[in-house]
């Protein structure tokens, strides 16, 4: 009993810092209704920023998010500048395209740290990477204890932001509906790119809370572009609350499957799982779906 | 039996109940109008009849035949066309290729579709625009489209919705006679409008709905003096 | 079919035919025959994706099973890969119509991520069903030919039957639906069209197409494993480039885009060594912001601009 208690506390502590991940994807998709498939890429350049102040001036990872946040703030919003917004001016045939760019992106950024850091597989660790305590019999973790908590403490913070400022509240009002927000008074291109900005800035966070307890190399982001997009399917996209739902659900999911399923066929399940949902729990992107 | 009949229909988004137990009857050959407020569930109405939403309840039948479970393409298939109210023209093909593309569904000859299709353009009088891109056509231009590709699929009976609206008086001049002449060639119309003047015109017979129900029915005159008409609806304009 | 029609497609098929012989060493041969592959792909993507607007991420899924279809026939059955092709475009076409069917209740992006998340699985069953696939050891075989002439004839008469496939179904009913149905699907649904049928009919020859060009990968280059024929990056999105920067929705956008892309792709590796992906990752970007139609696409626009003046008054009143 100890054990399944064990992995299911551990699946929660992990789904806390991945719902840190997809709100940042759900808040990006809410706003500008584009499916982004670099979001992943962006949790990798963050966990490189946080990796490279450990490496070359030995700050803790939890400080060095404070340095990636803005650098992956910054990052988003010139890509959302310069790229995304751009895209609305092109009279394209097919509208995905916007789905490829998104690739173009991933791609370029991935490589790029292929480039600068080879495909090796890093680590970060400290004093406490592998330090427990315990509850009962059951050990936890104390890097992901830490690690939810501020990506709690995140949300929070987020979720104050959304409802309490006026940026906020355009961001929210953008979401619902862009074109009433435009007459409203919104300046949506810039609200959409600060939204890419704190979408950013929220998987750096999420990446550098995770980087003690993830082996990190280029390919990562892919990793975390699915689970992202898994939460937000299930949460329904633009909705916190749903990501934080749907980080628990993955991160316990995971937990579990971990124990019973093969590792070869775990990816599979996954994936099974994201279609099922895709197809049968639409609740969460209607807006979408009809064009 | 009635050529078209509505019987007792519901439709529940969530909570809200947009269409409330709203039945009425049309005879072949008449022009039977549908006004209502914003949002008094006109449009749903028609999204209800070629099936872009199912029922919650009620049914629906044309020519005897139960529709309402039948998919949008059957409805069209068996004889109801209908246009859109925000106009979905085929943004990247000529209007020709628009008319066109209603045309096929009684051919699978592009000689015959063509030729189907520039008749229907004559008829509409926007032959001259045959060759440009939908999506550069002016408003008016493009609600005529959507007009002349239902009537290519030769619908018996043709739901037009908003026709006449955001168009000049002179505009409205012109689909009003497209309208008349559509009826004159023996084709049955549902029109929902918000322009009164048209309406009020050429309608045999109108229901007006509020809230999703039925609020007064009956010829033009006495829908415009009905008191829960003007209540409801006309208020200040007729007042 | 009026004389000017045949003129281009006679010209390009007689300088096709000569090609190999001007082009003697097995080098431009080998890129050529490349080209040919990318530029069916690339067609079999264009008749769905580009015609009937459904963009698929997951085309590698059809080209891996025609490629494994070769493989296997020979790994368990010890007969000839060429068998293959004639397998592989019916394996692949069958496994088509279930994904259709699943696929296509949903619309634009996330049919989009519907079909990336089943191309995935392929490539992973095909990872991990190491029994009947060997896994990611893959499959080799021995060349049939010993030079290049052979593939190259076999590859050209394949990519000849796929543009005789296009432009047979979108000069007809069916090129009028199915772009019919890209433009809006309401409307199309409500003009009478059976939409889900004619996607369909769109899904199935361009999976048949894509299996049949994957069998005749495993003949030509004679190894396959998962990674490389099922490939989410190398095949499933690099097709949709492909077509992006040839001419979306144009018959000869594929093939224009086949040979950019491996032109592109020869000149990277040869000046930026293990930074070509990156190369291409730039590219991507560029293309879909700078060139969101094509070459072909944007050479239409243009010539349509210089010759057909529009008519003065269908500027205004657009939204």
């Amino acid at each position: 009993m100890s054990l399944f208690g064990q992995t299911v506390i551990c699946g929660i502590l992990l789904g806390g810092m991945y719902a840190l991940i997809a709100i940042g994807m759900t808040l990006i998709m809410g706003v500008m209704k584009i499916i982004n498939l670099a979001h992943g890429a962006l949790v990798m350049v963050g966990m490189y920023i946080t990796y490279v102040c450990y490496k070359s001036w030995g700050l803790d990872p939890y400080i060095g998010m404070l340095i990636a946040m803005p650098a992956l703030f910054l990052i988003g919003c010139l890509i959302q500048r310069y790229m995304i917004n751009r895209l609305v001016e092109v009279d394209s045939i097919l509208p995905e395209n916007q789905v490829l760019l998104t690739v173009g992106i991933m791609l370029v950024l991935t490589e790029l740290a292929r480039l600068i850091f080879k495909s090796d597989y890093r680590s970060v660790t400290t004093g406490y990477s592998s330090s427990t305590f315990f509850v009962g019999d059951m050990s936890i973790s104390i890097p992901m204890t830490v690690g939810f908590f501020i990506a709690m403490a995140f949300t929070y913070l987020l979720h104050l932001f959304l409802t309490r400022t006026d940026l906020g509240r355009s961001i929210r009002a953008t979401a619902q509906d862009r074109n009433a927000a435009i007459y409203m008074g919104v300046n949506a291109p810039r609200v959409t790119v600060i939204t890419f900005g704190i979408g950013s800035a929220l998987a750096a966070a999420g990446g550098s809370l995770l980087l003690p307890l993830f082996y990190l190399w280029p390919d990562i982001g892919h990793l975390f572009t699915a689970k992202a997009f898994i939460i937000t399917i299930l949460g329904g996209m633009g909705s916190t609350m749903g990501a934080i739902f749907g980080g628990l659900t993955l991160g316990i999911a995971e937990s579990l499957g971990a124990t019973y399923i093969s590792m070869g066929y775990k990816d599979v399940v996954g994936l099974v799982i994201f279609l099922l949902v895709l197809l049968f729990l639409p609740g969460g992107f209607k807006s979408l779906t009809k064009r | 039996m009635s050529f078209f009949e509505v019987k007792n229909i519901v439709k529940n988004f969530g909570g809200l109940t947009a269409v409330n137990n709203v039945s009425f009857t049309v005879e072949k050959g008449e022009i039977f109008g549908l006004i209502g407020p914003n949002g008094s569930g006109k449009t749903t109405i028609f999204n209800l009849i070629n099936r872009f939403y199912p029922l919650t309840s009620g049914e629906i039948y044309f020519q005897g035949q139960r529709i309402d479970g039948l998919p949008t393409h059957k409805i069209c298939e068996l004889g109801i066309g209908r246009t859109f109210q925000v106009v979905k023209p085929l943004r990247r093909m000529t209007v020709l290729e628009n008319v066109m593309a209603g045309a096929f569904l009684h051919t699978g000859s592009i000689a015959r579709a063509r030729a189907k299709a520039l008749e229907v353009l004559d008829f509409c009088a926007l032959a001259h625009r045959k060759d440009v891109e939908a999506k550069s056509l002016t408003i008016a231009d493009r609600k005529r489209l959507e007009i002349a590709r239902a009537l290519a699929t030769e619908p018996k009976l043709l739901l037009l919705d908003e026709t006449a609206a955001g168009l000049n008086p002179k505009e409205q001049e012109e689909a009003i006679a497209i309208i008349q002449k559509i009826r004159d060639a023996g084709i049955t119309i549902i029109i929902v409008e918000h322009v009164m003047k048209v309406i009020m015109g050429i309608s045999n017979r109108i229901l007006a709905i509020n809230f999703g129900r039925e609020i007064a029915r009956g010829t033009p005159r006495e829908i415009a003096n009905h008191p829960e008409v003007i209540k409801a609806y006309l208020g200040d304009a007729y007042a | 079919m009026t004389a000017k029609s045949w003129l281009t497609p006679t010209i390009i098929a007689v300088v096709a035919l000569v090609l190999p012989f001007l082009l003697r060493d097995p080098y431009p041969q080998h890129i050529l025959i490349m080209i040919l592959i990318w530029a069916t792909l690339g067609t079999a993507w264009n008749l769905l994706g580009g015609y009937a607007g459904q963009v698929s991420f997951g085309h590698a899924a059809f080209f891996g099973l025609g490629a494994y279809s070769a493989g296997l026939l020979f790994l368990h059955l010890k007969i000839s890969t060429w068998w293959g092709m004639l397998l592989g475009p019916f394996v692949a076409t069958a496994v088509a119509v279930p994904i259709g069917l699943i696929c296509f209740r949903l619309r634009g992006p996330y049919f989009a991520l519907a079909t990336l998340a089943l191309g995935e699985i392929f490539r992973l069953v095909f990872t991990n069903w190491v029994k009947f696939t060997h896994g990611a050891q893959g499959i080799l075989i021995l060349s049939t030919f010993p030079t290049k002439l052979p593939y190259y004839y076999i590859a050209l008469a394949i990519w000849g039957l796929a543009m005789f496939t296009l432009n047979r179904l979108i000069n007809s009913k069916l090129g009028y639906y199915f772009v019919s149905i890209r433009e809006d699907q309401d409307a199309a649904e409500s003009l009478g069209i059976p939409t889900t049928r004619y996607k369909m009919y769109a899904f199935l020859p361009s999976a048949f197409l894509a299996g049949l060009t994957g069998a005749f990968y495993m003949n030509y280059i004679a190894f396959i494993d998962p990674h490389v024929v099922f490939s989410l990056g190398d095949i499933s999105v690099m097709v949709i480039l492909v077509v992006m920067m040839g001419g979306v929705a144009n018959p000869w956008g594929a093939p224009v885009g086949a040979a950019i892309y491996i032109a592109l792709n020869e000149i990277f590796r040869a000046w930026l060594g293990s930074a070509n992906v990156l190369a291409f990752g730039i590219l991507v970007c560029l293309v879909i912001l700078f060139l969101p139609n094509g070459v072909m696409g944007e050479l239409g626009q243009i010539r349509r601009t210089a010759f057909r003046q529009k008519p003065a008054a269908a500027g205004g009143g657009q939204k």
